[in-house]
């Protein structure tokens, strides 16, 4: 292999530090999901790295189940998006004001 | 060292993950978000692990990438293309990425793992499946009862009752 582990590393943690820009800055909510799903990639892609260097098979048994996961968070989060999207007739997360006290 | 191809897709991967956050259309944006699950899914397929690849491209890129589209489509059109941040805010959010890019890339470079490289092959992905079946078998239970609940959970909760009260005057 030619590729060494540092280099995928360094690739999940761009992903990370763009995902974290994202949740911190945009304010529509479909957008801060897009941000959540570049960070759990970023996760995944350490996971599976680091199990093809030890070697071992946990690794990606560990992913197979995050991606499973992230899949039903994605669900639950899109169909809160559009129960919002009903009651407030927007996706700004800004508007969602019921639940702030 | 890493090679062409490795340059080639984390030039995709990154760049598209930029693309899905800055650009002006949401549609566009779930699309650039495909790019991104499509880089990633090139990514496993350079470590030797084609079975995760595979999962990947077929879960997210094959039915996530597209629930998110046909959710975007459901939003009013000037919502789509609206884009409300603040100046201020974006630039925090920048020097917050950069730093903590720079702070996790100085302590990673700087860690043991900057030299580890391996000739041993890769997993065999029968081994997953003989896992997945055996030590992991609890898990994979529940994993299966948490995504029918999560399913469900969201169907009730996107479904309109208003509508259905309507019908039955009928």
């Amino acid at each position: 292999m030619s590729n060494e582990l540092i280099d995928f590393v360094l690739v999940s943690v761009a992903l990370l530090g763009i995902g974290i820009y994202g949740l911190s800055v945009k304010r529509n909510a479909i957008r801060m999901l897009f941000a959540i799903e570049i960070i759990i990639n970023a996760a995944n892609l350490n996971l599976v790295a680091f199990g093809r260097f030890l070697p071992h098979s946990g690794g990606q048994t560990l992913a197979l189940f995050s991606i499973a996961i992230a899949a039903a968070e994605v669900a639950v989060g899109l169909s809160l998006i559009i129960v919002a999207y009903r009651m407030y007739q927007n996706i700004d997360i800004a508007d969602f004001r019921s639940l702030k006290g | 060292m890493a090679d062409a191809v490795f340059l080639a897709l984390s030039v995709i991967t990154i760049g598209s993950a930029i693309a899905a956050l800055e650009l002006r259309s949401l549609i566009y944006g779930s699309i650039a978000l495909m790019g991104t699950l499509g880089g990633i899914a090139g990514f496993f397929l350079l470590l030797d692990s084609p079975f995760v690849a595979m999962f990947q491209l077929a879960v997210y890129v094959g039915s996530i990438a597209v629930l998110i589209l046909f959710t975007v489509m459901l939003v009013k059109r000037e919502l789509i293309f609206k884009k409300v941040e603040d100046k201020r805010r974006k630039f925090v959010g920048i020097a917050l990425m950069l730093v903590l890019m720079v702070a996790l890339g100085s302590v990673i470079m700087d860690s043991g793992i900057k030299t580890i490289t391996t000739d041993e092959p890769a997993v065999d992905f029968r081994n997953i499946g003989a896992d997945f079946l055996t030590y992991y078998w609890p898990a994979l239970i529940l994993m299966a009862l948490i995504l029918t609940g999560s399913v469900t959970g969201a169907l009730i909760l996107a479904r309109r009752e208003d509508v259905e009260n309507e019908q039955r005057t009928d």
